[in-house]
């Protein structure tokens, strides 16, 4: 048999064996979107509110039958006294307060103004923003409605619509997010740590003395986990669509690829950490320090960055995660092709060869 | 052919590990690198295998420069590392066929060379190797490094950590295959195991103390040993440091090793002040050096 | 017994006190779960053992208290000075700050360490870091010291300093309980025992073994009784 391929063989045989590590790396994309779809999310339902009404004639109970009948919102109580707001807050369960001044209904008809508060639980400023103006739009609707002669005299509330995401599924910012971090995780961590454990075991010393040269070694490394990933990837996005309706407008080929691509780039960032790296445990912290917790933070997958201070900002441009997740998104949200994104993927292209070589340079046939 | 060193000198971290080490091993030569932990056996061994490279000197293994010619050297020698660095997760099978693999051959094509020493472990051919006993990973690490049959073999402490038997039936095996023609650098901290070499080289803090074969060495050790016995070891040693005329007293198994400063002397004078010190059931009696005692007399 | 596997097959024996006791035998005999049960750290399936007076079953805790063990994979921890590694083992084993002051400094005078006590024990000698790993064990004055292969890798003469050291610990009452697998370091100990596969298959003097077995060092009197 081949020698290279020999060495390959030899790789899958460890993957196989380490049966912790292959339940992590097989079962964690599986837990994670199956985590981040189902626990963790931006969408409001069934927010508990509270209502204050001193006026209590038609026109209130009708905002308040509104509201009530939204999936958004379920009226927890009605309040007598506006002493009480506090504790209400402090028990926790009620989000927001709404209070109609007192004759809401007659003020409203006779001088054209009338005064409904919204008081928002805002230690979760998100949520309260989103509670608050989703209230505001269903008492503007109301008034469209009912009052179609009054011009209102408030103040223009924009019509928003989110474009790409009009229910602003969080699905679709966490499946591109989710992927683009077990892919690093497992090609850059692993492949790291399977090189440092080589050199920890002292296996290396006789791979280095054998006719073996040492971009077999690193190749033989790296190709059972382009396997790997490859296979998580497919399982992650199968799992977006199929569990969470995700759609996909873009084509599968192109996302295909780039994703090859990144695949590629985390693993030559693998290889890189594993020349610099003596120990497994090194090679795992770096990894993580290094490249997991940069991804996470700094690469738009959870924190958008134009949020950011300037100095994060510019960070961020050397991350590569940042640049995959532009790409994923635009494929998979909406749907462009190459010529959208010729400039991320070139951006990645060079990346993945300035890292091999620089992991060329610092690889070492020998030991010291 | 063979190996050559030629001054070879290596530090780290400011540390001398090798200084000015010149020795050479014939072609067929079962050769001993006697040293303890620390002397500079491994940084010999990896300087050889190309592995790392000296600060001075030259070294050449089968006519080939360690650094020139570094390509070729590794594809020809048979290199077994301390703790011998087997892949504890893959069987005793898969092991040797990856080496035999890596190294463009099959376990077939060999055979002959490793058969003697596979027969032993193949009982548990399927059985992974970290799952082997000291002896059988010795025998097995053993196996990979011949496996493509090299002219020249490097066992950097085969022994270590092994039990006695283990110990015994590796040399024997050392033996027989340097009677295959195959040139053998064995490095150990086993002073018994010098004997069994045709000639040896001992080191100490990367200095050479001495080259030649087991029995010249022993030969000129410089002074008569006397194997001295009591009711009490301990005081014993005590009793004989505090004699004023000794060179060296250490204890040596059952016995004590004592040499006197004197080049003659009187036993009985001897006798007479152990008694004086309380001891009795006294006995001495002059006894042959051993590679140890040549070994701590050098190391002075 | 692990499960199936019986690793040591009821051993008897005895040690006096300020004996030293060779514990010998191959890798996997079961040399290191004998010694793992009677430092108190592993449980006994079936037998009775009684160490310093304790029993093994009913007080492990008093037994850790009143022995000192020292092995080869771990003695002292490399990134403490020697100072810092005399005070926390002494502070372990409840020596008050006085009494570890008056004992770090008679253990310094006499390894002559006086010049590298602020000195990280990782970068001293193995030699040197072997013999104060001793005196470490002993440092609560321990009534039986267990070495588990204590003179690994060092060379001849700082071996025999090493025994020295136990002769003299000895002399002065302590018993010693050591593992070796050097045979000539077993003729230093007054009696030995050879574990083969869990059973205790020699247990005398060092004299009378080679004289039982007509052969001259006790490593014949091993490859005698391995070889079956």
């Amino acid at each position: 048999m081949n020698p290279f391929l020999g060495f390959i063989k030899k790789e899958i045989y460890h993957i196989l064996r380490d049966r912790r590590s292959l339940l992590i790396l097989l079962g964690m994309p599986i837990v994670q979107i199956l985590l981040f779809g189902f626990a963790i999310t931006n969408e409001i339902k069934n927010v508990e509110v509270a209502i204050l009404d001193y006026s209590k004639d038609a026109t209130t109970l009708e905002i308040i039958n509104k509201i009530s009948a939204s999936p958004y919102f379920s009226i927890n109580q009605l309040m007598m006294h506006e002493a009480d707001i506090e504790s209400v807050f402090q028990k926790g369960k009620v989000k927001a307060v709404i209070s109609f001044e007192k004759d809401f209904g007659k003020n409203l008809i006779k001088d054209r103004h009338a005064t409904v508060q919204i008081i928002t639980d805002a230690t979760d400023p998100n949520t309260a923003n989103t509670i608050s103006n989703y209230i505001n739009s269903m008492v503007q609707s109301y008034l469209n409605e009912h009052n179609k002669t009054l011009t209102p005299t408030y103040q223009i509330i924009p019509q928003t619509r989110m474009v790409y995401n009009p229910e602003l599924k969080s699905v679709y910012m966490f499946v591109p997010g989710v992927m683009t971090v077990i892919l690093m995780l497992i090609s850059a961590m692993m492949t790291s740590i399977s090189i440092t454990k080589e050199k920890e075991l002292g296996t290396m010393e006789v791979l280095l003395v054998s006719p073996l040269k040492p971009l077999q070694v690193i190749a033989g490394k790296v190709v059972p986990y382009i396997f790997l990933s490859v296979f998580n990837a497919v399982i992650i996005i199968i799992l977006g669509i199929f569990v969470f309706k995700m759609p996909i407008q873009g084509s599968l080929l192109l996302l295909g690829l780039e994703s090859v691509l990144f695949i590629i780039t985390s693993l030559t960032l693998g290889i890189l950490i594993s020349t610099i790296s003596a120990s497994q445990q090194t090679a795992m912290m770096a990894s993580l320090m290094g490249l997991m917790l940069p991804t996470i933070l700094l690469s738009g997958f959870i924190f958008p960055i134009s949020s950011m201070p300037v100095i994060l900002q510019v960070i961020s441009n050397i991350i590569p995660a940042k640049w995959f997740i532009i790409i994923i998104k635009g494929i998979l949200l909406k749907g462009v092709g190459i010529s959208f994104i010729w400039k991320e993927t070139l951006i990645l292209i060079g990346m993945t060869l300035f890292f091999i070589a620089i992991s060329v340079k610092k690889y070492k046939i020998r030991l010291e | 052919m063979g190996i050559t060193l030629d001054n070879i000198s290596k530090s780290y971290n400011g540390i001398k590990a090798l200084e000015n080490i010149s020795f050479e091993v014939n072609d067929g030569e079962l050769f001993g690198l006697i040293g303890p932990d620390g002397a500079g056996k491994t940084t010999v061994f990896r300087i050889l295998t190309t592995l790392l490279i000296a600060d001075e000197g030259n070294a050449n293994v089968a006519g080939l420069d360690v650094v020139a010619d570094y390509k070729t050297i590794r594809q020809s020698v048979g290199y077994m590392p301390g703790k011998f660095s087997l892949y504890q997760d893959l069987t005793v099978e898969e092991n040797l066929k990856f080496f035999a693999t890596i190294f463009g051959t099959t376990i077939a094509e060999n055979y002959d060379l490793i058969k003697e020493i596979y027969v032993q472990i193949e009982p548990f051919k399927t059985r992974r190797a970290g799952k082997l006993s000291g002896g059988m990973k010795q025998k097995l690490a053993l196996c990979c490094a011949l496996i493509h049959k090299p002219k020249i073999l490097f066992l950097d402490e085969p022994t270590t950590g092994v039990d006695p038997v283990s110990r015994k039936e590796f040399w024997e095996m050392l033996k027989r295959l340097q009677q295959k023609g195959i040139t053998i650098l064995v490095s150990t901290p086993y002073m018994d195991e010098a004997a069994l070499c045709d000639r040896i080289a001992l080191i100490q803090n990367g200095k050479i103390l001495q080259i030649d074969t087991p029995d010249a060495i022993v030969k000129q050790y410089p002074k008569t040993i006397f194997c001295v016995n009591a009711n009490n070891k301990y005081q014993l040693i005590e009793a004989l440091k505090t004699y004023g005329h000794q060179h060296s007293v250490y204890p040596f198994g059952e016995f004590v090793h004592y040499t006197d400063q004197r080049n003659i002397f009187d036993v009985e004078d001897l006798k007479a002040f152990l008694k004086s010190q309380n001891l009795s059931k006294i006995t001495i009696e002059q006894v042959q050096p051993t590679i140890e005692d040549t070994f701590m007399e050098l190391a002075r | 017994m692990f499960g199936d596997f019986t690793a040591v097959n009821a051993i008897t024996f005895d040690v006096k006190q300020g004996e030293i006791f060779g514990f010998l035998g191959a890798n996997g005999a079961g040399k290191t779960t004998a010694m793992k049960m009677l430092i108190g750290i592993l449980r006994p399936t079936h037998g009775h053992a009684l160490v310093a007076g304790f029993d093994v079953y009913k007080q492990p805790e008093s037994i850790k208290r009143n022995i000192g063990y020292m092995s080869q994979k771990f003695a002292l921890y490399n990134d403490l000075t020697v100072t810092e590694n005399v005070a926390f083992f002494g502070g372990i084993y409840g020596l008050s700050k006085a009494l570890i002051k008056t004992k770090t400094k008679m253990l310094l005078d006499e390894l002559g360490l006086e010049n590298v006590a602020n000195t990280l024990v990782g970068s001293l000698p193995l030699g040197w870091k072997q013999k104060l790993a001793f005196s470490v064990a002993l440092l609560h004055e321990p009534k039986i010291v267990f070495l588990d292969e204590p003179t690994g890798g060092v060379d001849p003469i700082t071996r025999r300093q090493f025994w020295e050291m136990i002769y003299k610990s000895a002399n002065q009452g302590t018993t010693i309980f050591v593992t070796t697998h050097y045979m000539d370091e077993a003729e230093y100990c007054d009696r030995i025992s050879i574990m083969v596969n869990g059973k205790i298959e020699a247990l005398d003097t060092p004299e009378m073994l080679k004289r039982q077995f007509n052969v001259a060092t006790i490593n014949e009197v091993f490859l005698k009784l391995a070889r079956g």
